[in-house]
């Protein structure tokens, strides 16, 4: 049977997530070098519709895996369920979105395909085989790995590489259901969706920041929320202010946080820890607003303005209106 | 209730790291070496749930080089009962190839618990927990920020994104990894590290399987090109709009 590349395309309710259009339109760039078909997977309930959505993205063939026993979520059934469809397509590489799914997902595939997957990679190359270019250190450095045993496994940072959609097509779909499953497994009994279906930081493609500089949770609050809602901005934090309890953990950026790489990062009181540098060194546009020059943020920002927080904000937040509205 | 946790000794956070001369790992020279902070909170779990079962053990299993015995005594003194030490001094293990290693050692303790931290600040895969589950057909949460065991179950909270979560039901024994948030570990006593001399930590020599992934470089990111500093002040505000617009994109 011939190799092909498998696009794990993340969904929810028929929904594909916006990760999986990178990861389909990277599998279609890598099948190409490799001279593999390409093949889209699908999990859950929904995956027959969103299936036939990665056509979107130039996938041709898809096989959706659905049925009661995967109902619930449980990492233990999904892998299952997902290595016996890599199995059975000849996956010689597996691509997949670095998303909470992969987090769970990944180091399982790993264990059932024997094989050691590569995570939140931020580069693919293939020369003969693929090499996998990924931060370590949080973003400190970059690893780069081959792999001896196939398929070769990764997982894509989101936001890095780019999703080449509107095809307008519909791919041809397979669904299949899975069988014999893990009965040993955790399983999903609740989800609870914060407040406002907020956009994650990994995702976001702007991100306004706040660190001490931001004197207190109330003023954090006050200048922090307006921009990022003009701007229609995820929230972030430094380290310092999440361990203070001022803002939760989920919005903690750098190391032991989250690594991110949006569009904009606007970092508001921030001195630029080498820890909270790593995390978001690799964002496109960096803005920094700090009233001490000197502070290490302004080292990796593409645009500073050396002044105090309560001065400057509400007037970028005011004129930001301004040019959203115009 | 048994409970083993997997540790890991790592650069501490503060640290600048710099590419050492082959280009394959990172220059160790003045680099300061921590307890990996995700398996502190693993840690601390272990204790708090060995406490709340009324009785039990906790075991810490590290694979590691001879070094790591000073993040092995603090986590001794934080109360673990014992630890057993995988010498092994290479830079580079791969996911699976660490994974096969630690299964054989859990196994031999038939813990009903097994605790990670998410994962280690160094390599960052975050791979190892649910990989070592699977291959020991134990179920996993990872990532939790909440844990609660009770009648052979665990109720596991996972931290996903855009700040929700999800809530699993998981029967024992299963692997948990800790996130940030589980609790806070509490810092090693007199008492506690007094005890923690006469410890025991028991060292074992494993044989590492063939590698399933193989390291071609180590490198320092692309610096990024110094910007400017566009004014001070409220009156910089409109000149930085003109900028994000028109030179940057970004709006």
């Amino acid at each position: 049977m011939s190799q092909s590349v498998i696009a794990i395309a993340e969904q929810s309710e028929g929904t594909l997530r916006k990760i999986a259009g990178e990861v389909c339109s990277e599998a279609i760039r890598l099948g190409s070098k490799a001279g593999m078909d390409v093949v889209a997977v699908t999990i859950g309930p929904g995956a027959t519709q969103a299936a036939g959505a990665t056509g979107d993205f130039g996938i041709t063939q898809a096989v959706a895996v659905e049925g009661d026993d995967l109902a619930a979520y449980s990492g233990e059934a999904y892998a299952a369920a997902l290595a016996e469809v890599i199995r059975n397509k000849g996956g010689g590489v597996v691509l997949i979105g670095a998303t909470s799914f992969a987090r769970d997902l990944l180091g399982r595939l790993g264990a059932l395909l024997e094989v050691s997957p590569a995570s939140d990679c931020v580069g693919l190359e293939w020369n003969g085989g693929l090499q996998a270019k990924r931060p370590v250190y949080a973003g400190k450095a970059l690893l780069t790995v081959a792999f001896p045993q196939q398929p070769a496994v990764a997982s894509l940072r989101p936001n890095v590489f780019g999703a080449d959609g509107g095809k307008g097509a519909s791919a041809t779909v397979e669904t299949v259901a899975p069988t014999g499953l893990p009965a040993h497994r955790a399983t999903l009994v609740e989800r609870n969706v914060a407040e406002g279906n907020k956009v994650d930081l990994t995702e976001a493609e702007t991100i306004v920041s706040g660190g001490r500089g931001m004197k207190d949770p109330e003023t954090f609050q006050k200048l922090i929320e307006p921009l990022a809602e003009t701007l229609g901005a995820a929230i972030g934090a430094s380290r310092a202010i999440v361990d203070a309890g001022w803002r939760p953990h989920s919005e903690q950026v750098g190391q032991t946080g989250k690594t991110v790489a949006p569009k904009l990062y606007i970092a508001c009181g921030i001195s630029g820890a080498i820890q909270h540098l790593a995390g978001m060194r690799t964002s496109q546009t960096i803005v920094a607003i700090n009233k001490d020059p000197e502070a290490p943020i302004f080292k990796v920002a593409d645009y500073g303005i050396v002044g105090d927080v309560e001065e400057v904000l509400p007037p970028l937040t005011e004129q930001v209106k301004g040019l959203v509205s115009g | 209730m048994k409970v083993t946790v997997c540790v890991k000794r790592v650069p501490s956070t503060a640290t600048r790291i710099k590419v050492g001369g082959d280009g394959k790992a990172i220059d160790e020279a003045g680099v300061e070496f921590v307890l990996n902070p995700y398996d502190e909170f693993a840690v601390e779990e272990a204790l708090k749930q060995v406490d709340a079962a009324g009785g039990g053990e906790v075991t810490i299993l590290s694979l590691g080089p001879e070094a790591i015995t000073k993040e092995l005594r603090t986590c001794l003194a934080m109360g673990a009962a014992k630890a057993v030490h995988l010498v092994h001094d290479a830079p580079f293990r791969d996911p699976l190839t660490v994974a096969r290693v630690l299964v054989e050692e859990i196994k031999a303790q038939e813990p009903d618990l097994v605790l990670f931290g998410r994962q280690a600040v160094d390599n960052d895969n975050g791979q190892i927990g649910v990989m070592v589950a699977t291959l020991l057909g134990f179920p996993a949460v990872p990532d939790v920020t909440e844990l609660t065991i009770a009648d052979g179950k665990a109720r596991a909270s996972r931290e996903v994104e855009g700040g929700a979560t999800e809530v699993y039901e998981v029967p024992l024994p299963c692997v948990i990894t800790a996130q940030k948030g589980l609790n806070e570990p509490r810092y090693p006593n007199l008492k506690g590290i007094m005890a923690a001399k006469k410890k025991p930590i028991e060292t074992k020599e494993p044989s590492l399987p063939d590698p399933a992934q193989t390291l071609e470089s180590l490198a320092l990111p692309p610096e990024r090109s110094e910007g400017k500093i566009v004014g001070e002040g409220a009156e910089a505000v409109p000149e930085l709009l003109r900028l994000l617009r028109d030179e940057a994109s970004a709006l």
